[in-house]
């Protein structure tokens, strides 16, 4: 009887469970928690609820490197999701990943679903297409690094509340805070990022040969030209004078500026949210600072954050899914709140244009900062992004060098030295893995 | 005479240490050979292509002066670890072993700490210890001691064994303990009636009995110091600044999880694993022989 009972309850729930007419489901792996991650499920529930073929899942897998891994097991074992969210630096990897991945471009051609790479702002786009200017994932979340300051500190030491153009400048306002009684005047996020990626993009100098590596897997480094060297031990001065504080190599010093405890700091476009929540600050955002003897700066920055890719191995129905939902995403009315719930950058330039339409940027001043210093100039070779193998430890090894000579232990050429030995010979071993 | 049990059945002995048996193999014997395997491959992060490269991993790491200097940060951290937290936790120990008001309750403090895993140890120790805002900065500028880990490498290391040794004080306490209460009264009465003070009764007769059980934490304090103070690091430091305190076992992790370097990081935790076979060895065969059983 019970037996009986049971197999009917199971009859009925199946029958709920796979309804007569199936929906596809697409697998999608993130790394966005918290409020992000409470807004990308916002945009995979809209999306299931305009339309009924088909169904994004959405699986949180903890950080970057995490879900990264995760689906590197998952391939292995052939249980790869559809769609996984991949930090930039984890592009290279992806990219020579030939057999894994489906590029972007193939699979809107074979869904038959519209898509013009040009929509997108160009540094997004250069980023993430190959050299014949095919994208090979779609942009997601993008962000590019900003300098905030706070202008109640520049009051407090009777300075102008305005921010500092060039670096000569932030030296002198570093100066003038620190003799008014500032204890933490300038702080960074991201070390290479900020001050290796970013500040070659935005003084039009190459992070390495190849066009940044996108041309070829034999490129090397040359992040040990004179301006660079002269940029890091600018910042190691500044360190020895008290004028530079160290916060660490991922997003700790967006702490220490949204605390009131720095009054500048160079963090990513991204802790805008946080800023804002704190309250602690009178916030200003302002593009990065410049060397003003270097020619042709500022250039334009470079973005960060990740791209989704997709990946081999599923059934043509599912790539319709997969398709139709990057249609979805690209929209800009889509694309627009995605922008203002995040403040990461728009995507497309249509929904840059509808943001301003709406007036956000006006009762909002600052939050096109981003936008107006990726789209600064046309950008070049040298600040189209960059694409070197093996990046994770290769950014590991800038970062611990960079460490080297905040600390006063390497003079920055010899650590810049040291670090473009040290990556170059991470760049062979990748070339020669990936042959 | 020694007591034997004798099977009857030729089989039984073995159906009875084959679970044991599957365990040793599924998950340590499979693995390592694993690791072998691809120590001695050149792979791309997905498995697509992979090549036998033979020792060539190994002649990467040993050009690498960096590796090598992780060699001197993870023997300056190990031995730190293991000799501060034996250290401690026998002072601890026979002291909480005096005590006779409320000694229960002592030793519940002392044993607490165990219960609190590797990385939220890792992360107490962050926060109060961190760079203008921890808890201990704080005092430690009334003092006028400048702190901040976060670029000083020796401060990041003091740090780190500061935590990795809190961590494995309860556990060392703990044998230490149950070492002192199994020492026979009578035998330390006597040698105080014989006029020994403490310090005389202490290194004459309590240290030498206990000398197996001081010999069993040594290796699992090298044990821990080596493997399982990974999740303290990655806490508080990732390996920095610079390379203060990239112990092997982090390098391992960063280069094959985060970074996905198959083949370096498995010739790397090869070389880890012949290290710590060697330091067993060592241990067992030179130390053990000065242990009064």
């Amino acid at each position: 009887m019970k037996v009986r009972l049971l197999a009917a309850a199971a009859a009925v729930a199946g029958a709920f469970a796979f309804p007569a007419h199936a929906q596809v489901e697409v697998q999608w792996w993130h790394s966005m928690g918290g409020a992000l991650g409470e807004a990308l499920n916002g945009l995979a529930n809209q999306f299931n609820a305009e339309q009924k073929d088909y169904k994004i899942v959405t699986s949180y897998k903890g950080s970057y490197p995490e879900s990264m891994t995760a689906a590197i097991a998952a391939f292995r074992a052939a249980q790869a999701p559809h769609i996984l969210q991949v930090f930039e630096v984890g592009t290279a990897t992806m990219m020579s990943a030939k057999g894994a991945i489906k590029p972007v471009y193939q699979l809107m051609k074979e869904a038959g679903e519209p898509f013009d790479p040009k929509a997108y702002l160009p540094t997004v786009t250069g980023y993430y297409s190959d050299l014949k200017g095919n994208m090979l994932s779609l942009p997601f979340n993008s962000s590019t690094a900003l300098f905030y300051i706070d202008r109640n500190k520049f009051k407090a030491a009777g300075l102008p509340p305005v921010a500092p153009k060039t670096w000569k400048q932030v030296v002198a306002t570093a100066e003038k805070l620190k003799a008014a009684g500032q204890d933490c005047v300038y702080t960074t996020g991201w070390p290479s990022w900020v001050h290796i990626e970013n500040f070659s993009a935005w003084h039009n100098i190459p992070i390495g040969t190849r066009q940044n590596g996108m041309g070829g897997l034999d490129a090397v480094f040359t992040i040990n030209s004179p301006t660079h060297v002269k940029h890091i031990q600018m910042l190691s001065d500044m360190a020895k004078k008290g004028l530079f504080t160290y916060a660490g190599r991922t997003n700790q010093a967006d702490a220490k500026f949204q605390s009131g405890e720095c009054a500048m700091a160079t963090i990513s476009a991204g802790a805008l949210g946080g800023t804002i929540k704190a309250g602690k600050t009178d916030w200003q955002l302002n593009v990065l600072p410049y060397h003003d003897d270097v020619k042709g700066a500022p250039q334009n920055g470079i973005i960060g954050g990740a791209s989704l890719w997709v990946m081999s191995g599923r059934k043509a129905e599912e790539y319709k899914g997969v398709a139709k939902f990057f249609t979805f995403l690209s929209r800009p009315e889509v694309q627009m709140e995605w922008h203002i719930k995040t403040g990461y950058v728009p995507i497309t330039l249509a929904a840059y244009e509808l943001t301003k339409k709406s007036g956000f940027y006006d009762k909002n001043p600052g939050r096109d900062t981003a936008v107006l210093q990726l789209t600064n100039k046309a950008p070049t070779a040298n600040s189209k992004g960059l694409r070197f193998g093996n990046f994770v430890q290769g950014r590991t090894i800038i970062e611990e060098e960079l460490e080297a000579a905040f600390a006063g232990k390497k003079t920055a050429k010899v650590a810049l030295d040291a670090a473009v030995k040290r990556g170059n010979e991470l760049l062979r071993q990748f070339e020669a893995a990936n042959k | 005479m020694e007591k034997r049990v004798v099977f009857r059945s030729a089989w039984l002995p073995f159906v009875l240490v084959a679970p044991q048996l599957a365990i040793t193999v599924v998950f340590f014997f499979w693995p390592a050979s694993q690791a072998v395997w691809y120590s001695f491959q050149l792979q791309d992060a997905f498995g697509l292509r992979s090549q036998f490269v033979g020792l060539q991993n190994f002649y990467t790491l040993f050009k690498d002066s960096n590796y090598l200097l992780s060699f001197r940060t993870t023997a300056v951290f190990s031995v730190a670890v293991a000799g501060i937290g034996i250290a401690l936790s026998l002072l601890l120990a026979v002291m909480a072993d005096r005590v006779v008001r409320g000694a229960m309750a002592y030793k519940t403090l002392l044993i607490w700490p165990y219960a609190v895993a590797a990385a939220v140890a890792g992360v107490l120790y962050a926060f109060m210890f961190a760079p203008s805002i921890g808890i201990v900065t704080f005092m430690l500028r009334q003092f006028g001691v400048h702190w901040d880990w976060v670029i000083n490498g020796n401060q990041a290391m003091l740090l780190v064994i500061m935590a990795a040794v809190w961590n494995q004080i309860s556990y060392n306490f703990l044998f230490f303990l149950a070492g002192l209460q199994s020492i026979p009264k009578s035998l330390i009465e006597a040698a105080a009636i014989d006029g020994a003070g403490p310090a005389r009764r202490f290194w004459s007769i309590i240290f030498p009995l206990l000398s197996p059980t001081a010999f069993f934490l040594l290796v699992v304090n090298v044990v821990y110091a080596f493997f399982g103070t990974f999740g303290i690091i990655d806490a508080i430091t990732q390996g920095g600044p610079a390379q203060s305190t990239t112990i092997l076992v982090y390098k391992v992790y960063h280069d094959g999880v985060k970074a996905a370097d198959i083949g370096g990081s498995s010739a790397q935790s090869v070389i880890l694993m012949a290290i710590v076979i060697a330091l067993t060895v060592v241990q067992f065969r030179y130390i053990e022989r000065r242990v009064q059983y």
